[in-house]
């Protein structure tokens, strides 16, 4: 897989998440707060990014690294580690 | 509902129809409904373009019967079958619900039904909310669509779950529009009907975020307040141990691709549907009596992200594998959140669940929703000291609480059917496996 830079992981990130919760405005969004309560996301979402992620790039998060990605920064750097 | 937009249709004269297949999408004021045709033909004449409006009960299509022209077998009625937006449930639950328990006088109902009014919608300000005449003519906002085809297998609307359409009249890229500008829409704009355009909708003045979301709060509370009225509740809760399950469920999650991970919520929303099909008590409705339902049809409240609440089930719940009820749940949610629910999944739920274990709390009691016996409700799955063998360990729990219509249960029944969801989250080997039927269930 391609290796992700900080900006094209924050590019697919925001994508996703606009697709999920298409009614947050993600420019008001903290990228260190916690997604599930800056965008109002429920673990449904959540799957939902995970899967979109794996459609995307290929990457599997298995369900034990889900804390590493619960704000938008923290999933940038994981992606960007991951893809590296 | 009293009325909606045809917005598209998915088939065209000349199409073979199944049972089942969705033919027509209507749009109401919250959701975009998917109509389904509910016998097997050919479709004849489409009798509603898309884009009009009409008074829910409208046929919009003729369903030929298969084979040039043989009769029908049976029905008093020569006519073809037709479609309308508002075609009644199909499991023989009565759709009665907002005028059920009411007198009504033989001119009221007349008035309505020339008038084209859902009673079931109408607050009465007769004595003991009785619907007078008066309040039949001040239904009238817009003059009735163009007279429809009277045909006998039009019925009443049911009435949607927890959302029922405000009553501003407006068209789709017009809602679109206020939401994307952030103004309230007009009481009345210069389409037909003073319905609002998307002309109308730049004038239109700016309002709070709170109020948007109006027309649902008002539905929302006025089944809240009908709820609380007329059922009788009763709670009773108790704490699940969660281990058995929350391993079988990480393992699992392990060596599956994503897109077939299961979520927990699935695998209480399972147990609930098992239990719920053992225990009648539970399951069903109460108009003008007790109406227990073979069927479980698990209505799963879903938070919507624009505030609000939406209640539409997943049919024959008991009956799905666990990876069935989890794909349902996930296509349910992400219909719901996009406003486009099928009308069956509004009108079926026989008994619903609301989990708030996404929002962290320990506890939720629930409302029940009308006319529905009972609510169930999860809070967050969460670690706790539990005493296994009189040793204290620290296990994964969930308090399972539940709110059932004393009228048709007692607190027995109701401890009963807990105590069984409890059992059944001890074994989510056999809960994921399907269900042969109702009485198979996943105990023995």
């Amino acid at each position: 897989m391609t290796a992700l830079t900080d900006l094209t992981a924050r590019q697919l990130l925001v994508r996703l998440l606009a697709e999920i919760a298409p009614e947050v405005d993600l420019d008001d969004a903290r990228p260190d707060g916690q997604l599930q309560e800056e965008l109002g996301l429920d673990s449904m979402d959540f799957l939902n990014l995970m899967i979109g992620i794996h459609d995307a790039i290929g990457i599997t998060v298995p369900e034990r690294d889900y804390p590493a990605l619960s704000t938008l920064d923290g999933a940038v750097a994981y992606l960007t580690a991951n893809t590296a | 509902m009293d009325e909606g937009t045809l917005l598209e249709w998915l088939v065209a004269p000349g199409d073979r129809v199944h049972r089942g297949d969705i033919v027509a999408v209507v749009d109401t004021e919250k959701s975009d409904i998917e109509v389904e045709v509910f016998e097997d033909g050919v479709v004849g004449e489409l009798l509603v373009d898309p884009g009009e409006l009409v008074p829910v009960g409208t046929p919009l299509a003729r369903i030929e019967p298969v084979g040039d022209g043989a009769p029908r077998a049976s029905g008093p009625a020569p006519e073809p079958a037709v479609v309308t937006p508002a075609q009644g449930p199909p499991r023989g639950l009565p759709t009665t619900e907002r005028t059920a328990g009411r007198i009504l006088s033989p001119v009221v109902r007349h008035l309505a039904e020339e008038l084209h009014v859902d009673l079931r919608h109408l607050a009465g300000t007769g004595t003991g909310g009785v619907i007078t005449r008066h309040d039949v003519e001040a239904a009238v906002e817009v003059p009735p669509a163009p007279p429809a085809p009277s045909d006998p297998t039009s019925v009443p609307a049911s009435a949607t779950v927890l959302a029922a359409p405000d009553r501003i009249r407006s068209s789709p890229y017009a809602r679109r529009l206020a939401r994307e500008r952030g103004v309230e829409l007009l009481v009345s704009g210069s389409g037909p009907g003073r319905a609002v355009l998307a002309a109308d909708v730049p004038d239109a003045p700016a309002a709070p975020p709170t109020e948007r979301a109006g027309g649902m709060r008002e539905a929302i509370a006025r089944s809240m307040a009908r709820s609380k009225r007329e059922i009788p509740h009763y709670y009773l809760q108790t704490t699940v141990d969660l281990e058995a399950s929350m391993q079988w469920l990480r393992a699992q999650n392990d060596t599956r691709p994503v897109v077939e991970r299961v979520l927990p919520a699935a695998l209480l929303l399972k147990a609930t549907a098992n239990a719920a099909a053992r225990h009648p008590g539970l399951n069903g409705r109460w108009e003008d009596g007790h109406l227990p339902s073979s069927d479980v049809h698990l209505g799963v409240a879903i938070s919507l992200r624009g505030g609000g609440l939406v209640a539409p089930g997943i049919a024959d719940a008991d009956l799905l594998s666990l990876d069935e009820l989890m794909a349902a749940l996930r296509d349910l949610t992400q219909r719901a959140r996009a406003g486009r629910v099928r009308q069956r999944e509004w009108t079926d739920p026989t008994i619903t669940v609301t989990n708030l274990g996404d929002l962290g709390v320990d506890a939720v009691w629930g409302v029940i929703n009308p006319p529905q016996l009972a609510m169930v409700g999860f809070g967050a799955v969460h670690d706790a000291v539990v005493a296994v063998d009189g040793v204290p360990l620290v296990r994964p729990v969930v308090v399972a609480s539940l709110a059932a219509d004393h009228r048709a249960s007692d607190g027995v029944e109701g401890a009963g059917f807990l105590a069984r969801i409890a059992d059944l989250l001890q074994d989510p080997v056999a809960l994921a496996r399907p269900a042969d039927a109702h009485t198979g269930g996943a105990t023995p």
